[in-house]
């Protein structure tokens, strides 16, 4: 069973992450790789966290990850799912959980990535139980 | 005599308003200071140090360095959110320790309930120049449900209870109903807070702290001006800072930047956590206080929920008298900021001038401990070790 979901609101995208966007708008969740030390970090930046290195690449994340942790918003308007997921890549990012019944959503469960349209057409990597 | 301190804690004021409505925020600042002034037996002209937070009127602490006629010759506003008056009482010992003032004003002061401010947003600022807005904003994280996922974290890993987080609300409450100031004076129990609705899983409202306005302000001054007012001068014995963040996607929601600041303030007091009689800990929320008390290493990482239960942090009750105004879970959170009345109430403590129901016997020894931001993102920390003066 599903939720409601409400209106997203537009992502900030600048010359750092367009390419971020770009790749959700096709349906990929890209994340960035350092290539001097080989760590891949999120949110996405020109400069790598772990060592500073500018050499940094995208790549296509596989979109599977677990649930790292989870909070139900019961008090807005419409009720929502906060997450972090930690994806099978190894970093954990902020996302929300749809598609699922509340109370279906526990801390280790499988997920996948899905996409949601914003506010101006963007669209939001957002995950669903797998 | 006793141990050396580079600098003391000689007044402390906490403003007695809850709902500032005829009062802006510049006056209710010079009446934060007025009154720690007045504490310490000081006058304005003898403030040469001032510290303030990012939030303040004006450009760091310009404006409100006009509004109270105050001539400086060291100025800090360095913003960490709630944790920055425990962060600007180190920065002021070691401003003093430099010598480059002696005598430190620090003012808090803001009207979020006269201003009708219901509930907290993540910070949304600067629009598109915030590099992590895109990765969070479209996900509506408020302060609620971000507290919200440590909780659930820290229940996953260490099983950790409702019922347990409960216990820091309900110890909190038992002091509440000594101060008649107090937002909230009822004293609470476990099932009351675990049967309050709840806001973001799996944090209840009784697990929130209280939205209020007031403020509050400290002197630090140097060693040869404190021993010119008398013995309610407080010791600063150590301090550190340290910033939390999400380290690239790679971090873990049970641990706080205290695991760091923690450590640092008790190296430099020669302290470790069971010489402290009493402890103010930032108490946003519950998980808040357990995490806290968790990493300044009060008891091992995921024993917290057992350490906080039957009563362990009310004063005269338990091992670790903590908040013993209320805290912000049940007294006050003067602007959304609750470091400056964590470091008002220690220094009570360690006067003897607490309410006789909490005071803490020969209080000699006392923690307070600021948390800034959100514990599940970036986050200041800061942490003082405070010594009555023959300490």
């Amino acid at each position: 069973m599903s939720n409601p979901e409400r209106t997203y609101v537009d992502p900030s995208i600048n010359m750092e992450t367009e390419a971020y966007w770009e790749g959700t708008a096709q349906g990929k969740l890209l994340l960035k790789r350092c290539c001097s030390c080989g760590e891949t970090h999120f949110y996405p930046r020109a400069i790598c966290p772990h060592c500073l290195s500018s050499d940094t690449e995208w790549f296509e994340a596989s979109g599977k990850g677990k649930i790292y942790s989870y909070s139900i918003m019961r008090r807005a308007k419409i009720p929502y799912v906060m997450a972090y997921v930690t994806l099978d890549e190894g970093i954990t990012m902020m996302t929300n959980i749809v598609e699922s019944d509340f109370d279906d959503v526990a801390v280790d469960k499988a997920v996948e990535v899905t996409f949601r349209k914003t506010e101006s057409d963007h669209s939001l990597p957002v995950f669903r139980l797998s | 005599m006793g141990r050396s301190s580079k600098a003391y804690i000689a007044g402390a004021f906490e403003h007695p308003t809850r709902k500032a409505v005829d009062k802006t925020i510049a006056q209710l600042h010079a009446e934060v200071a007025l009154g720690a002034l007045q504490d310490a037996g000081l006058t304005k002209d003898d403030v040469d140090g001032y510290f303030c937070d990012g939030d303040v009127p004006g450009l760091g602490g310009l404006s409100m360095a006009e509004y109270m006629g105050l001539n400086l010759k060291y100025i800090d506003s360095t913003e960490t959110g709630g944790s920055s008056y425990v962060l600007h009482v180190g920065h002021a010992v070691d401003a003093i320790a430099a010598g480059k003032c002696s005598v430190a004003l620090i003012t808090l002061a803001g009207r979020p309930k006269a201003e009708g401010v219901v509930s907290l947003a993540a910070r949304d600022g600067d629009g598109g120049k915030l590099p992590e807005r895109g990765f969070e904003i479209p996900y509506a994280p408020v302060i609620t449900n971000m507290y919200g996922m440590a909780a659930m974290r820290h229940m996953y890993e260490y099983g950790t209870t409702s019922e347990q987080l409960a216990w820091i609300k309900v110890a909190a409450s038992h002091h509440a109903q000594h101060n008649e100031r107090a937002v909230l004076r009822d004293v609470v129990t476990v099932e009351d807070v675990v049967n309050s609705p709840m806001i973001s899983d799996p944090l209840h409202r009784l697990d929130c702290c209280v939205i209020s306005d007031g403020g509050g302000a400290l002197i630090i001054v140097s060693p040869e001006i404190a021993k010119t007012l008398g013995d309610r001068c407080v010791k600063v014995l150590g301090s550190g800072t340290s910033i939390g963040h999400l380290n690239g996607g790679k971090f873990d929601l049970t641990y706080t930047g205290a695991a760091v600041s923690g450590p640092i303030a008790f190296e430099e007091a020669g302290l470790k956590p069971a010489d402290i009689d009493y402890a103010s800990i930032y108490d946003s929320f519950t998980i808040t206080v357990l995490e806290t008390i968790e990493d300044l290493g009060f008891c091992a990482k995921g024993d917290g929920g057992k350490f906080v239960s039957d009563g362990n942090l009310i004063s005269g009750v338990g091992k670790l008298p903590f908040n013993t105004d209320g805290g912000g879970l049940c007294n006050n959170h003067p602007s959304n900021r609750g470091g400056m009345t964590k470091v008002v109430e220690a220094v009570r403590q360690l006067r003897g001038e607490a309410h006789p129901a909490v005071q803490v016997p020969d209080c000699t020894l006392a923690l307070a401990h600021g948390t800034g931001g959100q514990i599940s993102a970036r986050h200041g920390s800061a942490t003082v070790i405070l010594g009555r003066n023959d300490a």
